[in-house]
């Protein structure tokens, strides 16, 4: 053997370090963890008792480590689909500017730090449902759903439901109908707020391979089932109110903005063709962020007022 | 002898450029903060959790 076979060029070389703290940061897909901060704080300040606002917000933060943690396994296991797809090419790994293995490593590490910290900070029961959470978002619905059936969001979408169970158990130990309901509201506004996306990115999600509903069903389809699940999602969206748990405020608002979703659905229903379908179809994606956000957001304002009014 | 100091030598050729080197620090430090965070954490869930229960002995 000659001394030319131990040359180290470049390729072969150790890779070095690239990615900045940045980089890690985005693995956590940030949007998506404020969105699961959120609803879990409803679940927190759902229950009876106040919580101690110290373990309150430890818990928050484990839950948003653990929603993190998901996303960063979701990025290391579809870093082959984010590459073909305009939306998602920039993210660190099919970017360049870090390793998959990192990923993955990162991700398995903060998963179980998020599930033993919620643990010994709140309850057993809340880490297990954490646990499960990120179970279900990268093995039953990234690994599996995703690439196989157009009901992966469908089904999927009970990964991203489960925080305000989370935040509720954290806070009291246990589940009940409140949190369920807040369940109930996110998993049925997840297919309308997707598949609103999926319409008008349809090509992409196609070069992909994901078979999402318009390109397996058909655009038609899709428009239909948009719709039943926004008539759907309307009356769970008040549910808080009729069972008590939230203001005829709170109702009102619920009400104004279910029959705006449902009238955001009905465009996307009625404009089948060019421009004018591709923006209904946005603008039913952009009004379910605004729904949700919302809905959510007075549900918190109205429990931290009566929190600090009972304090006073 | 040749064969182990040519490949010592060569890996001592894999040289961080300044930008490689300023993202390990970054990180370094990144670590740091969060390390020194949980920690806190810790800490303080400690305090609250143990509450009431640590009171001054009496003698």
């Amino acid at each position: 053997m000659s001394d030319a076979s131990f040359i180290i060029d470049e390729a072969s070389a150790p890779r070095a370090p690239v990615a900045a703290p940045g980089d890690y940061f985005a693995l956590l897909k940030p949007r998506v963890m404020s969105l699961v901060v959120f609803t879990a704080l409803a679940g927190i300040l759902l229950a009876p008792s106040a919580p101690h606002p110290f373990l309150a917000f430890a818990s928050l933060l484990a839950i948003a480590v653990g929603a993190g943690a998901s996303g960063a396994l979701n990025m290391w296991y579809d870093a082959d689909i984010d590459r073909l797809m305009t939306r998602t090419r920039r993210r660190p790994i099919p970017a360049g500017r870090l390793g998959r293995e990192e990923a993955l490593a990162f991700g398995l590490f903060l998963s179980v730090m998020a599930v033993f910290t919620l643990g010994l900070v709140a309850n057993w029961l809340a880490a297990g449902l954490l646990a499960f959470t990120i179970f279900f978002y990268v093995v039953v619905y990234t690994m599996w759903l995703k690439r196989s059936t157009p009901m992966n969001i469908v089904i999927g979408g009970a990964a991203g439901a489960l925080p305000p169970v989370v935040g509720f158990a954290a806070a009291t130990g246990a589940v009940d109908l409140s949190s369920i309901v807040l369940f109930g509201v996110i998993f049925m506004w997840t297919p309308p707020h997707f598949w609103a996306l999926a319409l008008v990115k349809r090509e992409e999600y196609g070069r992909a391979g994901i078979p999402m509903l318009p390109n397996v069903h058909g655009e038609a389809r899709t428009r239909l089932e948009i719709l039943a699940y926004s008539i759907a999602l309307a009356p769970i969206g008040v549910a808080p109110y009729l069972l008590g748990f939230a203001s005829p405020v709170y109702g009102l608002v619920a009400l104004a903005l279910g029959a705006a979703l449902i009238a955001c659905a009905v465009d996307v229903y009625l404009r089948r063709e060019g421009e004018r379908a591709r923006r209904a179809a946005m603008r039913l994606f952009f009004f379910s962020i605004v729904y949700l956000s919302l809905l959510f957001m007075v549900l918190v304002v109205e429990r931290l007022v009566a929190l600090s009014s009972w304090l006073a | 002898m040749g064969r182990s100091e040519d490949t010592s030598e060569r890996r001592e050729g894999v040289v961080l450029t300044p930008e490689q080197e300023k993202s390990r620090r970054a990180r370094n430090i990144a670590i740091g903060v969060a390390v020194a965070l949980f920690v806190a954490l810790f800490y303080f869930v400690t305090i609250v959790k143990l509450g009431g229960n640590v009171v001054p002995r009496a003698g």
